[in-house]
């Protein structure tokens, strides 16, 4: 079963990128204190990545016509390894990065291409993905936000949800009912690209549990766009948005998002030269090697040009199991050695990723979503 | 080499020679030789040998997915186990024996060995130097556990036979690798099993399968296979000289979702997963032995920890050099 997630690996030239950006992290993230860096993936930074941008980090599977490194799914995969296991603030460029420049290069016109491209791949253009709603979470398909033809384009109306930086945001690539009612499902959805400044957007950021807003709501009223707001085709919305999904569950962020967590209690652990620990260490080190190869295998699929919908729900169900397995377990043994110090900063990061771990198996489609998805790969349903 | 123009003429081979009758025969005290005859007969016993050797000059990654197969057939012959031991024998300039040979992986005495109840041989790792012993020079004891074909090997002094130098971590490193493609290929049969199973019970008016409930279990464990396998090839492909950790990873990972996955394949296949007559239980019982051998998950997550706690690296980078390596 799922025989195409098979032993995979990285090639040298990929690798070659290893030192490369390693070189350039411990330039620019020096000094960044450790529960900002266990914000990982959430971490917002645009001048960053803009650094990251001009240095030629981003793009990595873009073709170098549109300002991209051409190098395949497997050199992001290794630069986003590095940034991740470093705690990089990379959530400024990540979307854009890896999923709605290739959503664009996929289903854009030339024009849209030459216009967002070059600009994700200096990491000045900022995206937002604008699917959730209040009413439509799990299901995607019931969503109410419109967007109606005009003679000038199209009209706007409706709210999105828990948006990821809307607020910091240039441009959302929203899933919007063109035609029909919510009644017709998955027929009648396209997607469209709002430019976030334009008269009749709100974006309001919402606080998190941690005290952070790195989501928000965005309201539309009469937001007026041009025809080019259009991306891909009118009516295939639902099929462009599963294959944008696929690019989003796929990458190596669903199982290290807790890894800056995990290292500094091994550190910890080092430091006070603990020894009772080796049973767990190692079974998560061992999860954490399967994972990988798990990732690896998934990432594979991606570089033979397929759309690996299934294989990606079964890594990234996986990876936010453990990614949540982390500062349970960490925190257990910490806990279970009171006469030990655990430093401000570990504590911190421990605090933060426990209270912010129940949002990896919520954000890219709920854990139950994920293995009904898993299911029917299987032929249950 | 493309390995599946291997996999297919062994699997069918097996598909005959191991088919589910003929292992429960041997499990019940049937004698397993013309089992045995017939992959002695195929060749595939010394895929690893050396080609200047005589043999297929295979690695053991080439041939992860032929033991996969032997474990998703439960095939009662230690064949991986002889495998290497025809391959090491021959790296030692030794002649093997026909008959099946099995591998005592502790220099302990009264050791537990998988298929000691079918083996000619045992290679027995003293720790300082392997033996192969004949079966008839040690003691064998039945462990009374029902069809189970593992049994105590024991020895007074020293066990008798031909030595041979010791690999690198000895046989239980080889020996927790072929465990752990074992376990992975009896994983995924039971994963087919049980979905094929829930698509055609039907109660409460349709497929179990149709259920929620049993929908998302089975996902997880689809889960648990895929990355017993990923785990297992990562392991396997590392090759007979390979990290300890590697094999560690591969053998704690396979073991640690037996449980699990047994445990669910038996649950949605209701009572008579657990009968005799039904196939389930060839394999689930396996699982539960293989993982039990050579070191369970909780023998080598202590090995894998104190590799890791040795090294000041952050972990992506440690996992990236002692296991992918
Ligand atoms: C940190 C974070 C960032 C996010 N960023 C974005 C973003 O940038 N853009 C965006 O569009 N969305 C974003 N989301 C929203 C996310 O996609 C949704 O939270 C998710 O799809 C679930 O929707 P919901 O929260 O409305 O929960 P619901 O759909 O209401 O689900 C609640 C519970 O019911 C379960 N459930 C629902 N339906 C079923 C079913 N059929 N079978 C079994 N169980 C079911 C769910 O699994 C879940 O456990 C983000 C969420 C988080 C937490």
């Amino acid at each position: 079963m799922f025989d195409t997630l098979t032993l995979a690996s990285l090639s040298p030239e990929d690798e070659a990128l290893r030192p490369q950006i390693r070189a350039f992290l411990s330039r620019h993230l020096d000094g960044l204190p450790l529960d900002r860096r266990a914000r990982s993936w959430q971490g917002f930074d645009a001048d960053f990545s803009r650094k990251l941008g001009a240095a030629g980090f981003l793009g990595q599977t873009l073709p170098k016509e549109y300002g991209g490194g051409e190098l395949g799914p497997f050199a992001r995969f290794v630069i986003v390894e590095e940034l991740l296991s470093a705690g990089a603030p990379v959530a400024a460029h990540w979307i854009a990065d890896r999923q709605s420049a290739p959503l664009i290069l996929n289903y854009g016109t030339e024009e849209q291409r030459r216009k967002y491209i070059p600009a994700i791949c200096r990491g000045e253009a900022l995206f937002c993905i604008g699917m959730s709603e209040p009413g439509s979470g799990s299901d995607l398909a019931s969503i109410r936000t419109r967007a109606d033809r005009t003679d000038k384009g199209w009209v706007v109306n409706g709210q999105k949800n828990w948006t990821t930086h809307a607020m910091h945001s240039d441009y959302m690539i929203a899933l919007l009912r063109t035609s029909g009612t919510i009644a017709d499902r998955q027929a009648g959805l396209s997607q469209l690209i709002i430019d976030l400044k334009a008269p009749g957007v709100t974006v309001r950021p919402i606080v998190d549990l941690n005290g952070d807003a790195h989501f928000a709501e965005v309201f539309f009223e009469n937001v007026e766009l041009g025809p080019d707001a259009l991306i891909g085709t009118e009516g295939e919305g639902w099929k462009q948005v599963t294959a944008e999904l696929a690019f989003e569950r796929s990458g190596p962020e669903r199982i290290y998002s807790s890894v800056v967590l995990l290292d500094a209690w091994i550190a910890h652990l080092q430091s006070v030269g603990r020894t009772d620990a080796h049973g767990l260490v190692g079974r998560l080190m061992t999860e954490l090697a399967a994972l990988r190869a798990m990732s690896i295998a998934c990432t594979a699929r991606l570089v033979l040009g397929e759309s690996p919908v299934v294989e990606a729900s079964i890594v990234k169900d996986r990876g936010t199991t453990f990614e949540q397995e982390l500062p349970m377990a960490i925190g257990d043994d910490l806990a279970a050695h009171p006469d030990e110090v655990v430093s401000d900063d570990l504590h911190r990061a421990l605090l933060y990723v426990t209270h912010i771990a129940p949002s990896f198996s919520l954000r890219g489609g709920t854990r139950e979503i994920l293995r009904g998805i898993i299911a029917r790969g299987m032929g249950l349903r | 080499m493309d390995i599946n123009e291997l996999l297919e003429p062994f699997a069918r081979m097996l598909d005959t020679a191991a088919a589910p009758a003929l292992v429960r025969a041997v499990e019940g005290g049937a004698s397993a030789a013309p089992m045995w005859q017939e992959l002695l007969e195929s060749g595939f016993l010394d895929a690893l040998v050396a080609e200047d050797k005589g043999g297929a000059g295979l690695s053991l990654g080439d041939i992860e997915p032929l033991i996969e197969a032997l474990g998703a057939r439960a095939v009662p012959l230690p064949v991986a186990e002889t495998m290497v031991a025809r391959a090491l024998l021959a790296d030692a300039g030794l002649a093997a024996p026909d008959g099946p040979i099995a591998l005592a992986t502790s220099a302990t005495s009264g050791q537990m060995v998988v298929c000691a109840l079918v083996a000619a041989h045992v290679l027995v790792d003293t720790g300082a130097e392997l033996i192969l012993a004949d079966i008839a020079d040690l003691i064998v004891t039945p462990t009374g556990v029902h069809h189970a074909l593992a049994a105590r090997v024991a020895w007074t002094g020293r066990p008798q036979g031909q030595s041979l130098p010791r690999p690198a971590h000895g046989l239980r490193r080889i020996a927790a690798l072929l465990r752990a493609a074992l376990i992975a290929g009896a994983a995924g049969r039971l994963i087919e099993m049980t979905t094929a199973y829930a698509n055609e019970r039907v109660q409460f008016g349709k497929p179990i399968g149709r259920q929620q409930a049993l929908q998302q279990n089975l996902a997880v464990i689809a889960e648990d296979a895929i990355s017993a396998r990923l785990a297992a090839q990562l392991g396997c492909a590392g090759g007979p000289t390979g990290s300890l950790v590697a094999a560690a990873t591969a053998k704690a990972m396979t073991s640690a979702v037996v449980a699990r996955i047994a445990a669910t394949a038996h649950a949605v296949h209701g009572a008579i997963g657990v009968s005799e007559e039904y196939d389930l239980q060839l394999l689930t019982r396996r699982l539960h032995e293989w993982r039990l051998a050579d070191g369970s998950e909780g023998y080598w997550h202590k090995v894998i920890g104190e590799a890791r706690l040795a090294d000041p690296a952050g972990s992506i980078d440690w996992v990236r050099n002692a296991v992918f390596a």
